[in-house]
């Protein structure tokens, strides 16, 4: 299929403003006798609140207002259980619990002011191990509840007794994953402003999901939602991260807006950002699994247990992804899997980048090598023996027949690529010296979109004006993963505009269309088809114009280069011209396309079904060295192959590829955010550590693509299937150079060394 | 607070300040001069993200204050542009895709351009070395690395 403007590496629409610091970010806007607001954070994780004294702080000069949970309408909020405190109200749950707010005339002034409050406070014991909060009879965390469990999603499949009967070798295995910060290099930033046109409160700032916060500002301050508006446009990353943190810091500069009648900044530091901000869940997760000498699956039982922190936040959704990735791309006839999610005093978790699939993509893969060990046959062919084909069965029962099932060509791409049997037979023989070499990989296939979390569907609206141009308006965002751009080029090779005619408008919710949550990298397949939709709309009515006014038909029109073309491809007349004219005569030049997903199920009490309508499939390796005397671990190579449909734009996809192969790393053996109590212990940068540019490995991008019927123009998605892969393939390859099987994350020195973290809550036994 | 008089040249204009003896370059460009191109990811000189160029050196100007660079010449991501011009490292990062969320791009480009006006054909290594004090979490580096190393190319072409 020839294209013209999409499956091109387009110049990104928004990087002229943001090389030259034009782009204006949440902390860059400035209004009219704008305050500085800034939050006093709980003491103590898990303590009761005798008293709050406002008297010395309200004193001080500059400053506006002071809120606490008293002056919220309306407490709590969340998207799936209301249980997140804006403030703290009788009891702090976590150390990043708000305590009161203060509005100043300088950010100075309202920094000495949170100084001046005096909190009375009875600190209490808190549980900060998820497993203990299972217990029967804990405390409870939040005391309407019966017990601390969030959620339990079970999954059942065939007799998984049998299946085990029937397996030669069973292995069983343990494996966990450390807190994750998101680490968007741009902290939370939020302007609320007051009374602004026919709104009670309008946010900007760097807001991740607008149509998610404005129900949060709306329900917490008791106000209809066309009453609130909320306006996003540069955001400086997000990776999941800039969703219920977000929403409860627009509440609180929202309540201190009305307030004081005037606009107020909320900013974090980087240290408030790491406190307050939810992070990648920690799980612990319980791995059998049985196959025949031969290498067949037969069985496979899991249990996976995550640390929800305080609140619910995004846990039901979350471990729900877990569980229909958690068996990894193979077909197995007899599974069970119990993934839960237990409230404890921790930081809260929530969204970040791969949903639920990293950790769990850790412990499977991890453990088919470790299978292939003990059934001695090489990863690729034990694999090969047991991966999703076209009409495959999953284990949710799902047969996969809407779309190429491409896993077969981006692991044998990958390998081919990589040179993996090679050097992973010869890195497996005996290497003489310190440093050796070792590869490893890692596969999975991964459901695109929300799948049966929610409802899935989007819009988009074009506005055609007289000279040609179009302003776009979507209801998903931008969070630097190049959307606008993607938009753009969908709609230009529909209309036949060059991606400059087409301003992609700030996300506003006074005029975007509620899209849901820029989640699940949807933003391509879903809104894609919006886009898509919104432009043929528009295009058949531009056809009709003119198949009315030149004695054409419409189907021997054609939209190109800005130009309208004919019978026998003569020219009309331009773009420009057609809209000019249209618009005299009446014709409506906007349009609205709203696209709602193929249909899907689940049954949650057996967890069978079909939880998403399509499926993208990726391929890592990685090649380390790994440095047995000081435990260093260098990684020299990662070769990804991912699926994605159709590349809209390549250079787009590469960059998502590139970043997400570097995150993945980051998770296999840099991160961890370390709590001791309830009590975060890195809280910046040069603590908490992510890859620089001296980390890199050479990086080896494969793009594979076959069109899917869903997709527009065939694409699927990229963003999170490039960061699950990287950490299990780090850990096969370091096995395979240091003989030495490392089930917890961060893998690091003390591991390779000693084979155990020296600090405390290390897990490798 | 006794306030200083600071006078400095920001992206060859010439500017008198008085300032808070505490007061950060980082705070005197975004908001006194608002040149908000300068961005504050960590206010600990971990990140880069306010990385400007003062007399020629990269720097975080989180971790300097106004007072202390008084008679300098600081240059900003708003002063790469001259007379509508983009710097050929600003073209070059458009070309290659190295720009994702954006929040790191001025530190980036700062820190890019204060080694190519030292050292106009830096190695791979000399490039990794002069961006090492800048953190992005969305690209991975590597097209900024193949922005910065296509314009030495064409330097040396040339």
């Amino acid at each position: 299929m020839e294209f013209n403007h999409v499956h091109k590496s387009k110049k990104r629409v928004d990087v002229y403003e943001k090389v030259t610091g034009r782009a204006k970010y949440g902390a860059d806007m400035r209004f009219p006798d704008m305050l500085y607001a800034q939050t006093l954070y709980t003491k103590y994780p898990y303590a009761e609140i005798k008293n709050i004294d406002l008297d010395k702080a309200k004193k001080q000069t500059d400053v506006e207002a002071i809120i606490t949970a008293e002056d919220v309408p309306n407490n709590k909020f969340g998207v799936i259980i209301e249980n997140q405190q804006v403030l703290a109200e009788d009891k702090s749950l976590f150390i990043g619990d708000g305590i009161a707010v203060v509005a100043a005339k300088t950010a100075k002034a309202a920094a000495r002011a949170i100084e001046l409050i005096d909190v009375e406070y009875k600190e209490l014991e808190g549980i900060y191990d998820p497993l203990k909060a299972r217990k029967e009879g804990s405390q409870l965390i939040h005391e309407e509840n019966e017990s601390n469990q969030v959620i339990h999603h079970p999954l059942r499949k065939g007799n998984i007794k049998q299946g085990f009967l029937e397996s030669d070798v069973i292995i069983k295995r343990e494996y966990d994953t450390p807190f994750i910060e998101q680490s968007y290099i741009e902290p939370e930033a939020v302007v609320a402003v007051p009374y602004q046109e026919n709104s009670t409160i309008t946010v900007y700032g760097s807001i991740q999901n607008p149509f998610a916060t404005q129900g949060a500002v709306a329900s917490v301050l008791k106000e209809k939602l066309n009453k609130i508006r909320i306006v996003q446009n540069h955001m400086g990353g997000s990776f999941g991260g800039k969703d219920e943190v977000v929403s409860s810091m627009a509440a609180r500069a929202a309540i201190l807006a009305l307030k004081t009648k005037k606009p107020v900044r909320l900013v974090n530091t980087r240290d408030q950002s790491i406190k307050e901000s939810y992070k990648r869940h920690p799980y612990k997760m319980k791995y059998k699994i049985g196959a025949t000498h031969d290498g067949q699956l037969k069985a496979m039982q899991i249990e996976a247990v995550a640390d929800s922190g305080a609140y619910a936040c995004q846990t039901p959704f979350v471990t729900w992804r877990s569980v229909v990735q958690a068996t990894g791309p193979y077909e197995v006839a007899n599974v069970k899997t119990d993934t839960y999610g237990f409230y404890t005093n921790n930081i809260y978790t929530g969204a970040m980048r791969g949903y639920g699939s990293p950790q769990v993509i850790f412990a499977q893969e991890s453990l088919m090598d470790e299978l292939a060990e003990e059934l001695d046959m090489d990863p690729v062919e034990l694999r090969l023996k047991n991966i999703y084909h076209n009409n495959s069965i999953t284990a949710s029962g799902q047969k996969l027949d809407s779309h190429q099932v491409s896993l077969e060509e981006v692991l044998t791409k990958a390998v081919e690529k990589s040179d993996f049997i090679e050097k992973y037979n010869r890195y497996k023989k005996e290497q003489t010296g310190d440093k050796k070499r070792g590869i490893g990989l890692s596969i999975s296939f991964r459901g695109c979109s929300l799948g049966a979390e929610a409802i899935d569907a989007a819009g988009i609206i074009l506005s055609l004006k007289k000279d040609g141009s179009v302003n776009l308006y979507s209801g998903l965002a931008e969070n630097g993963q190049g959307l606008k751009t993607v938009y753009c080029q969908i709609a230009g090779e529909i209309l036949g505009l060059d991606i400059d005619r087409i301003n992609f408008m700030e996300v506003d919710t006074l005029i975007s269309p509620d899209s849901g949550s820029t989640v699940a990298s949807r933003a391509t397949l879903i809104g894609g088809n919006a886009v898509k939709k919104a432009a043929n709309n528009l295009k058949n009515r531009i056809k009709k114009f003119i198949a009315e006014s030149y004695e054409q038909t419409e189907d021997d029109i054609v939209l190109k280069d800005g130009k309208i073309y004919g019978k026998k491809s003569i020219e009309i007349m331009s773009i420009a011209k057609m809209s000019s004219m249209a618009a005299m005569e009446g014709v409506c030049l906007t349009s609205y396309g709203w696209y709602v997903s193929p249909e899907i199920s689940w049954d949650e009490e057996i967890g069978q079904g079909n939880p998403y309508f399509t499926y993208v499939y990726g391929c890592q390796v990685a090649e380390v060295e790994v440095d047995i005397k000081t435990g260093e671990i260098n990684v020299l190579k990662m070769t990804a192959a991912h699926d994605v449909g159709r590349a809209i734009n390549p250079a787009n996809v590469k960059g998502q590829i590139y970043g997400g192969v570097m995150m993945g790393l980051g998770y296999g053996i840099m991160e961890e955010l370390k709590t001791n109590q309830g009590y975060i212990q890195n809280t910046n940068f040069d603590e908490y550590l992510i890859p620089t540019v001296k980390d890199m490995p050479d990086i080896d991008p494969i793009i594979v693509e076959n069109p899917d019927p869903d997709g527009p123009f065939g694409a699927k998605s990229i963003g999170e299937p490039t960061l699950e892969l990287g950490a299990a393939a780090i850990a096969n390859a370091v096995a395979n150079a240091a003989d030495k099987r490392i089930r917890s994350l961060p893998i690091n020195l003390e591991q390779i060394i000693v084979g155990r973290k020296l600090s405390k809550g290390g897990g490798q036994k | 607070m006794q306030k200083v008089k600071v006078s400095l040249t920001v992206n060859r204009k010439k500017y008198n300040l008085e300032v808070d003896p505490d007061e950060r370059l980082l705070d005197s460009l975004r908001d006194r001069l608002h040149l908000t191109g300068v961005k504050e990811g960590c206010s600990i000189g971990e990140c880069g993200a306010c990385t400007v160029i003062i007399d020629g050196k990269a720097v975080n100007s989180c971790m300097v204050y106004t007072f202390q660079i008084d008679g300098s010449h600081v240059l900003t991501v708003e002063g790469l542009e001259i007379d509508g011009r983009l710097d050929p490292l600003q073209l070059s990062f458009i070309e290659h895709q190295a720009v994702q969320c954006g929040f790191c791009t001025p530190g980036m480009l700062m820190s890019a351009k204060a080694l190519l006006n030292k050292n106009p054909n830096p190695d791979k290594e000399a490039i990794k070395t002069a961006i090492e004090g800048n953190l992005c979490r969305c690209t991975g580096y590597q097209q900024i690395i193949e922005a910065i190393e296509a314009v030495v190319k064409k330097d040396g072409s040339e």
